[in-house]
């Protein structure tokens, strides 16, 4: 039963029978399989929240595996279109399409970063991380945690781990499923500039080995630059920039980057 | 007087230490060691005991008010006839028989009236049809003293052992009711967005998040049930009955005696005490994942 998380002796078995598979069955390849990610289009997409348009007439196409980062001030329609991405909400008008099926409703195969973890704090950390409960769920959350670095914490409480260390196991939850489309809503917002900085190297090496697409919420221009193909301006529910970003990775603080802020700074 | 004696007198004369007091002087200082060790093991005795000499204060005073004759027993027994009492009831069989028969109907009304009340407020918390249908009225009816209905179940159920179950089910349905229903109602919505969002089945939302996110104040919600069923209880039994606590409180009664009379409450105080702290070991094992309850951080 489920009503009391499991034990600690069901999660230790299961961690260290998953940790012996991984030590004997698997090859030193990259331990998840690369798949890539779905395209995203935008037709035509207006929201309106009553008589206010949040979002109007907006046309997008991401391409399959951009990094793609939305800025933008408050109540510039971000989160809307968020929402819209991931099924929450469905657009007044203008269809969105995720590969190639339409949204209208919650799709499985896109998964979303919240600004805060939402960690379930009666399931231990592993049991968070297979929160759907796929066939071999403990193995696949393992593996995932281990991608983020936790691979030890697996057994804990989410009330002891740190705030970046919660994030991480949220990032953990969402690779479970290996998702054609990561939707990131500001969740580096809370952590402080260090863990911030860490979280941004995980976050950008493990698109690199995922290939997903990727579409990132953000109030940071410079995180926006750090990390993406490309910055979006959302101004009063329009496109005010469409921006590539151009630099080799990993990212550094040149000249380029300096002068891309401050055209991007300039349309917010 | 050997040659080596003088120097010794002399030294102590001049009030320095005689070497033959220094070597005594060792189990001395071990005793005085000892000694206050003793006084440390003293002093840590005397703050555990404590909070037990108000207590035992009144027990002494009872008993030398009752031995001297200054309190009758027609009032109140003396605390070595309430002993004399337990250990009469307890090799005739009667007190565990009477104990057994209240537990068995505080326990069947607990699970009728805890079940139902828990089940409705699951209805009423995850269906809203369900709310608008059953709430008013639970509301309502709760208002209503359960103990008030007591001429009134005893027209429907006569003295029985129906009459008894009933009230102790009516009184712990509403607290289970309340707590569950605002237990599921103020689970986090960020986090079944989340389950939503993490395709979660409904079933799987209710086991792995509204259940698990209402279960501290379901137990909020039996806490408080436990009380009301044995306060219930003992108000049930004194109505009628030929056995049970309640019972062999009334019977004392009839004789006059008073030390079995205490014996009773004495029991119910007891069996009050032993079902919370039931309560506390469920809650310890069920909400281990709330930091209150982890270990090195201080349980309530």
């Amino acid at each position: 039963m489920e009503i009391f998380a499991a034990t600690d002796a069901d999660v230790a078995a299961s961690v260290r029978a998953a940790e012996i598979r991984a030590t004997f069955a698997r090859p030193p390849a990259p331990p998840q399989t690369r798949r890539p990610g779905e395209p995203i289009r935008l037709s035509g997409v207006t929201k309106s929240f009553g008589a206010r348009p949040v979002l109007r007439r907006l046309d997008l196409y991401v391409p399959a595996g951009q990094f793609l980062a939305v800025v933008g001030r408050s109540g510039g329609g971000k989160t809307t279109l968020m929402r819209l991405l991931c099924g929450l909400d469905a657009p007044t008008s203008g269809e969105v399409r995720i590969g190639e099926r339409r949204v209208d409703g919650l799709m499985p195969q896109v998964r979303l970063l919240f600004q805060d973890p939402r960690l379930a704090p009666w399931q231990r950390v592993l049991a968070n991380v297979g929160i759907a409960r796929g066939p071999a769920w403990r193995e696949e959350a393992y593996a995932a945690l281990k991608d983020v670095g936790l691979a030890d914490r697996g057994r804990d409480w989410p009330s002891v781990l740190s705030g970046g260390q919660k994030q991480r196991v949220a990032l953990a939850r969402a690779l479970v499923s290996r998702p054609g489309v990561l939707l990131l809503d500001e969740p580096f917002g809370a952590l402080d500039a260090l863990t911030r900085t860490e979280m941004h190297r995980l976050t950008e090496r493990i698109w690199t080995g995922h290939g997903f697409t990727t579409v990132l919420i953000t109030h940071d221009v410079a995180e926006a630059v750090a990390l993406a193909d490309r910055v979006l301006v959302l101004r009063a529910g329009e496109i005010a920039l469409d921006v590539a970003v151009d630099l080799p990775r990993p990212r550094e603080e040149t000249a380029e980057a300096a002068e891309l802020k401050r055209r991007i700074l300039a349309a917010v | 007087m050997s040659p080596t004696a003088q120097p010794q007198a002399t030294a102590f004369a001049h009030g320095a230490v005689p070497p033959v007091a220094a070597a005594d002087a060792d189990p001395r200082a071990e005793g005085a060691a000892i000694g206050a060790l003793a006084a440390t093991q003293a002093r840590a005795l005397g703050r555990a005991l404590l909070p037990w000499a108000l207590p035992l204060a009144v027990l002494a005073i009872w008993q030398a008010g009752a031995s001297l004759g200054l309190i009758s027993s027609r009032v109140l027994p003396a605390p070595t006839d309430v002993v004399l009492a337990f250990w009469r009831t307890l090799n005739d069989g009667s007190l565990l028989a009477n104990i057994w028969v209240s537990t068995g109907r505080a326990l069947s009304g607990l699970a009728i009236g805890g079940g139902i009340g828990f089940a409705l407020g699951v209805l009423t918390g995850v269906f809203r049809p369900a709310e608008t249908a059953f709430d008013s009225a639970m509301q309502m009816l709760r208002n209503v003293p359960h103990l008030a209905i007591i001429p009134l179940v005893i027209l429907w159920f006569g003295i029985g052992e129906e009459a008894k179950v009933f009230l102790v089910a009516v009184g712990v349905a509403f607290p289970l009711y309340l707590n569950t229903f605002h237990g599921i109602r103020t689970v986090d919505r960020a986090l079944v967005e989340m389950a939503r969002v993490y395709g979660l089945s409904s079933v799987a939302l209710f086991w792995r998040i509204v259940l698990p996110g209402a279960l501290p104040s379901v137990l909020v919600g039996l806490r408080y049930a436990l009380g009301i069923m044995w306060l219930t209880l003992i108000v049930a039994e004194t109505i009628s009955s030929s056995a049970g606590i309640g019972y062999m409180t009334m019977n004392a009664r009839e004789f006059l005696q008073t030390d079995v009379v205490v014996l009773g409450v004495l029991a119910y105080a007891l069996l009050g005490k032993l079902a919370d702290s039931l309560t506390r070991a469920i809650e310890q094992r069920a909400l281990a994942w709330h930091p209150a309850y982890q270990a090195g951080t201080g349980g309530v």
